[in-house]
């Protein structure tokens, strides 16, 4: 495999036993993406995009095939190294923010740095900067039910960059935001790709997200039938041109 | 990471006050049932040594094998040179000859005829040498209902139920009729100068109690007695150096065949009180273990209940890289710190509760009617310091075994489910 890389997959094959039969949610993806990306995972639902990011996040493992991510094999990972490369180098955002409704929005982006064992003062300080980020500092101390949507969700981007890590994950990011939270929050994921160089990988079918993609993978029943490279961000400059 | 948990254990009632009320009301429970039975065997032990057994005892051989028939004709003789034997070997033990005697109390008129009579349980100690421990052993003072303590030789006490029965009054004289060491009749006139109420149905019903003197003087006993008790000088019994001393003694006169050579027994060699007390420690074990167990399975259903509720959070953290292993510890540590609260609560309360029984008791007196057991009518809780955290070992082992089995559930969640699992 490439050391270049950040994800590479090779024949990459997901099954899932269904009675007698078998169903193919992968079926020998061969894909790499390289550092800074900001790519996403597009078709219909069935098509093996969230078994993809669940695979590239080493929440599962293959069937077949060989996965690297970080240099890591994900199909080697004993339980306890795929959530340590998880809780270090991976972070995720969900459809749904998933933020911890006991817990204030600092708490909340506070806490994978205390699963890091980071000091009070450094946690404190990363924190700050992450809610920056996303424009929520004057809400540190609210609890996720007195934030909108586009709030929580902006919470959610900053508990998965506050670790800084290499790739993020978002599987429909989008899906529970009206129009112009999804503009709100995909500016600033393309603002952290550009500006901090994270890897963004999404999994969506809303027109909007893909509007601000540099990449798009289609995957239609478990195969990549498309990967296109666009040479600019539309949602920030204009409109697509893929290469 | 503590910090962190704490945070959320406070501010989520749900996960933290039905845990937290079962535990405290458990452990609550606890603390109070031990130092209730910490104060029934306390009571029992205490009455039953300061009125019939001592710490410990001596008498002779043939007595001991007799001692519910109280016969005086096997009584100890050279009670003054075995008192100081004993008083030498064992200087930490206060030595108290008493005799106990049955008979008669016959209330004459102003004819000098038969007015009332009633059978007696007769005590006597001595009343009227100070060095003597008994005022302080049988609470003297406190017991007095009428009238004062006996000051000379041929005055006496009886208790206040059988004075009201007979309708004796302080300074009455009356007859007792009893038997002598050596199987003669025994008259004494004895003037009653106060009546006493002991909070012990077993002797309030028909007790007097005369001094040791006028005993030995009435019943032929010169220098004799039938037991000699012994108490540790703080009042504590200590069952293993009493039980040390029961065998010092006893094998100092192995060698001697004859049955009426002194035997000493302690405390729990009389009256199947260790058998007693064993099943009371035995009750107080099993109280224990229910509440363990039945707090075990509210905290475990409260647990189940929480990770169904917490399916979420444990799913994001599980998914942010948490180990399945570090989750399960800090769910048991949840657990521990809302196990620690409880018991602590639990436990304060429980100590308030048993400190009020303590100083306030219960009285049962309607309970012990016609009762032989030397058993003080008003039960009182008694506070040790195992009751202290007696409370703890119920609490934390409920939520030990609650917390560890519906933790369990954090190791069947499968990572490959989590995408599908957190957006539903």
């Amino acid at each position: 495999m490439e050391n270049n890389q950040l994800i590479l997959t090779q024949k990459l094959t997901k099954i899932y036993p269904m009675g007698q039969h078998q169903l193919y949610a992968l079926k020998e993806v061969d894909l790499s993406f390289g550092p800074g990306e900001f790519a996403g995972l597009v078709g219909p639902s069935g098509s093996g995009k969230t078994t993809f990011l669940n695979i590239v996040g080493s929440l599962d493992v293959p069937s077949q095939g060989q996965v690297e991510v970080l240099g890591r094999r994900i199909e080697t990972l004993t339980h306890k190294e795929a959530a340590e490369l998880r809780k270090k180098h991976i972070g995720f955002i969900f459809q749904t923010f998933n933020l911890l409704p006991v817990y204030t929005v600092f708490e909340n982006v506070e806490f994978p740095l205390i699963l890091l064992g980071l000091p009070s003062s450094e946690r404190r300080q990363r924190v700050m900067e992450a809610l920056e980020w996303v424009r929520l500092a004057d809400r540190a101390n609210s609890r996720p039910a007195q934030l909108s949507g586009g709030e929580c969700q902006r919470v959610a981007i900053a508990r998965a960059i506050v670790k800084k890590p290499a790739l993020i994950l978002a599987d429909e990011p989008t899906a529970n935001l009206d129009a112009e939270n999804s503009h709100n929050i995909l500016q600033i994921m393309a603002r952290l790709n550009q500006e901090l160089g994270i890897t963004f990988i999404f999994a969506t079918h809303d027109e909007k997200v893909i509007g601000y993609l540099k990449r798009k993978i289609t995957l239609v029943d478990g195969r990549v039938t498309k990967d296109e490279t666009y040479s600019s961000q539309p949602g920030m400059e204009g409109h697509h041109e893929a290469s | 990471m503590i910090k962190f948990l704490l945070k959320g254990i406070l501010r989520d009632r749900s996960r933290s006050l039905l845990p937290f009320l079962t535990i405290s009301c458990g452990v609550m429970l606890t603390v109070v049932l031990y130092s209730w039975m910490k104060g029934a065997e306390a009571n029992i032990a205490e009455s039953s040594a300061r009125f019939d057994y001592g710490h410990l005892k001596i008498m002779t051989r043939a007595y001991a094998e007799e001692a519910e028939l109280i016969p005086n004709d096997l009584a100890l003789v050279g009670v003054s040179e075995l008192m100081a034997k004993v008083a030498k070997d064992f200087p930490q033990i206060e030595w108290t000859p008493r005799i106990k005697f049955g008979g008669l109390l016959d209330l004459p008129d102003e004819k000098g005829e038969t007015l009332v009579q009633a059978p007696i349980s007769g005590l006597a100690v001595n009343l009227l040498n100070p060095p003597s421990p008994e005022k302080d052993i049988l609470n003297l003072e406190n017991a007095l209902v009428r009238g004062r303590l006996p000051q000379e030789a041929g005055e006496a006490l009886l208790s206040e139920e059988l004075a009201q029965r007979l309708g004796i009054q302080p300074g009455n004289v009356a007859t007792i009729i009893s038997q002598t060491m050596s199987g003669s009749l025994a008259l004494a006139n004895l003037r009653f100068v106060g009546t006493i109420h002991f909070g012990i149905q077993a002797l309030d019903a028909q007790a007097i109690l005369i001094d040791l003197a006028d005993a030995q003087r009435i019943l032929d006993m010169e220098d004799a007695c039938g037991e000699i008790l012994g108490f540790f000088k703080d009042r504590i019994f200590r069952p293993k150096v009493a039980a040390a001393m029961t065998k010092q003694f006893n094998t100092s006169f192995s060698q001697d065949a004859d049955r009426f050579a002194p035997i000493m027994k302690n405390l729990l060699d009389q009256g199947g009180l260790a058998d007693l007390l064993g099943m009371a420690q035995n009750v107080s074990s099993t109280i224990i273990f229910v509440f363990v167990l039945a707090m075990s399975i509210v905290l475990w259903n409260a647990g189940l209940m929480g990770n169904i509720r917490r399916h979420g959070e444990i799913g994001v953290r599980l998914a942010m890289g948490e180990d399945k292993g570090h989750l399960y510890r800090s769910l048991i540590s949840e657990s521990f710190i809302i196990g620690c609260l409880g018991s602590a609560v639990g436990t304060l309360i429980g100590l308030g509760l048993a400190y009020y029984l303590q100083v306030k008791g219960i009285n049962v007196a309607s309970l012990m009617e016609n009762s032989s057991i030397f058993i003080s009518e008003v039960m009182r809780a008694r506070i040790t310091w195992f009751g202290t955290v007696v409370g703890f070992i119920p609490g934390f082992a409920a939520t030990l075994i609650g917390s560890s089995l519906s933790g369990l559930s954090v190791y069947r969640r499968q990572t490959s489910g989590l995408m599908k699992e957190l957006e539903a």
